[in-house]
């Protein structure tokens, strides 16, 4: 019994990191699928979501913004403010790289793109790293109590982490399905030629893709910070694997499997802390990763 | 006179730490510039030469130390080739699931396999010291050199200052010796391997897979030769460190050093050129060294400067993609040898 309860109790913290780990594997996927390369530099784009939402969210404090608590909530308007407009800011500036370097790099091919990647990767972290230092930034320094359910300790912060997760995963579904731009980004992850050749203009679907990472990317890193109560330039970097995982895992450009991929790598993660060492979670993603390739490298969901 | 030695004292320091970059570039080169094989784990096969270095070379477990196995104290090139096996078996095992894919997930991972081999070594305190590192690695005839050159300072002891301090450092030019010795070495071996038969089945398998392998060569096992190749020469440069550096720990082999700054000085060199691969380390390795220079005049944070160098770098790899992505040497023209011979007196090889 005791065994069961604890089990139930990592299998929610399983949920919470995997939705943060799917957030930021939805964006990925996307771009990975319809540009068609390995974004080193997503991580860092999570990250710098989660210090523009601080960076806006020490703004708000001379706005005059309420800033009571929701409810059992240990964060307030201001923090749902920083967070959606980070997503937007995030989003522009990952269409401003665009422009200003992967565009020039669509003709080279994959690997150039990779290797352009991972030097934005450097950039953008170290410019994280020099305005707000390496060390730990905090949106608040309160601690908030767990409630039990059932014997299941959950924080109210974890619940909004949760349900903004499941939220936002299911407004890019009706927007996948039901707009016409997002219908377009579908058909152009499956077939950039074919969609070209049907008169999408594939430019503009690139440049959706990658406000609509981006912006989900943000989301992940500032719920992040809302979990670990602190945020670093590091966070992306070490979110990077658990993200790459969830993709292979869910197969490549399918934005349902980055978030089955998500949640599995998430749960897996925490609930092998049960048996290993916790410092090992990053092992235990990359070995079911392995694993992914080694017998089904398409995915979980089968893409291209 | 003396701050000329000085300078030239650092100047060898310098050249030594360049060189291990270059021996990482050379081997990186054989795996991307070759045969295209997207490694961004250098710096595991690094820390794992560097570990298996210290830890069959190294002194024993001390007390205090968490570290209960390793410090055989074997020589110096029992060291080197344990490095380079345990890092060539390392790149075959992360070989076998992703060679037979798009080059992509190699990429993916050697990053994880990179991170794995960080946890471990911060974690597995029995086996590398965890934090504490290892310690006091000993560099090859040390003690020996240093012995005759102090008795050579004491019968001169009209030595003028700046003499005796050039000649009391004079270790370090026999290191620098090992490392230019073995940069020589793996250039020759480069250089023989890209113009014989088996380079070029590489450079098939880099231009295109398919090609390469409707020709009848096995693709898999020829890319993954490659792979244990490379790794073997990281694993070379790691050991080289260790016992250059004298203490190791998991800090030591974070992706900026281990990796990043690997791919900038290859690509800057030009990758496929295995004279490119050193120049570019040693381009690099002073661009590095010169932003010192340049951060020290301006007035800010220590983390600032830190972050302001790496952003540097990582900007002029963007410029060097956008505008010079062949690298300063690009890659060269090599035909075969026998090509050369039937063509006349001006194939270089005749």
């Amino acid at each position: 019994m005791e065994f069961f309860g604890q089990f139930l109790q990592l299998t929610v913290y399983g949920l919470i990191s995997g939705s943060i780990i799917a957030l930021g594997a939805i964006g990925l996927s996307l771009t990975y699928g319809i540009l068609n390369f390995a974004n080193f530099s997503h991580g860092d784009v999570m990250a710098l979501g989660a210090f523009l939402a601080l960076a806006l969210f020490r703004l708000t404090k001379n706005l005059g913004i309420p800033t009571h608590s929701f409810g059992p909530l240990s964060f307030g308007l201001p923090i749902v403010i920083a967070l959606i407009c980070s997503m937007g800011l995030t989003a522009i500036v990952a269409i401003f790289i665009d422009r200003i370097l992967y565009r020039r790099f669509r003709e080279s091919g994959p690997i150039v793109l990779l290797i352009a990647s991972v030097g934005a990767a450097f950039v953008l972290r170290n410019i994280i790293q020099f305005i707000w230092s390496p060390l730990p930034s905090y949106y608040f320094r309160e601690i908030q109590i767990s409630k039990r359910f059932f014997g299941i300790r959950i924080k109210p912060d974890e619940i909004f982490i949760l349900i903004f997760a499941a939220g936002a995963a299911y407004l890019l579904h009706l927007f996948l399905t039901r707009t016409k731009m997002g219908k377009a980004m579908r058909a152009t992850s499956d077939n950039l030629e074919l969609a070209k050749v049907t008169g999408i203009d594939t430019e503009r679907v690139i440049l959706w893709t990658w406000g609509i990472g981006a912006a989900l990317a943000a989301s992940g890193g500032v719920l992040a910070g809302i979990e670990d109560k602190f945020i670093t330039p590091e966070l992306g970097w070490h979110l990077l694997l658990y993200i790459f995982a969830a993709v292979i895992l869910g197969g490549i450009g399918s934005p349902y499997g980055a978030l089955l991929g998500g949640t599995i790598i998430g749960l897996s993660t925490e609930i092998s802390t049960a048996f290993i060492n916790t410092a090992y979670k990053p092992a235990v993603a990359f070995i079911i990763m392995v694993i992914m390739l080694l017998f089904r490298p398409t995915g979980l969901i089968r893409s291209k | 006179m003396e701050t000329l030695v000085g300078y030239l004292n650092y100047f060898i320091f310098f050249a030594i730490q360049g060189g291990i970059f270059a021996i990482l570039s050379l081997g990186l080169n054989i795996q991307w510039g070759y045969t295209g094989l997207f490694n961004i784990g250098i710096a595991g096969f690094y820390a794992v030469g560097a570990y298996t270095s210290a830890l069959l070379s190294g002194p024993p477990p001390l007390a205090l130390d968490w570290r209960v196995v390793g410090g055989y104290q074997l020589p110096f090139v029992v060291g080197l080739i344990g490095a380079m096996g345990v890092s060539g078996i390392l790149a075959f095992l992360i070989g076998i699931p992703t060679l037979k894919l798009k080059e992509d997930y190699l990429a993916i991972a050697t990053i994880g396999i990179a991170e794995v081999i960080r946890l471990i070594l911060k974690n597995e305190a029995w086996l590398t010291n965890s934090v504490w590192g290892l310690k006091n690695l000993p560099s090859p005839l040390q003690g020996l050199i240093e012995s005759k050159i102090s008795l050579f300072l004491v019968s001169h002891p009209d030595f003028p200052r700046w003499l005796n301090a050039l000649i009391s450092k004079g270790y370090n030019w026999f290191y620098l010796f090992i490392v230019f010795l073995l940069i020589g070495v793996l250039y020759l071996v480069s250089e023989r391997i890209i113009r014989s038969p088996w380079g070029r089945v590489l450079r098939a398998i880099r231009e295109d897979e398919a090609v390469a392998a409707v020709s009848g060569k096995d693709v898999f096992w020829f890319k993954m030769q490659s792979l244990v190749l490379g790794a073997m020469m990281m694993g070379l440069a790691g050991g080289l460190y260790a016992h250059f550096a004298k203490f190791i720990d998991a800090m030591t082999f974070e992706p900026m050093f281990g990796t990043f700054i690997i791919w900038v000085m290859l690509i800057a060199g030009g990758s496929g050129n295995s004279r490119g691969a050193i120049l570019g380390a040693f381009v690099i390795w002073a661009v590095w060294t010169g932003t010192d220079f340049i951060t020290g005049h301006i007035q800010m944070a220590g983390y600032r400067e830190g972050a302001l160098r790496i952003l540097l770098i990582g900007l002029l790899l963007e410029v060097i993609l956008l505008i010079r992505p062949q690298g300063i040497l690009g890659e060269e023209k090599v035909v075969s040898k026998m090509y050369e011979e039937k063509r006349g007196p001006h194939g270089e090889n005749t």
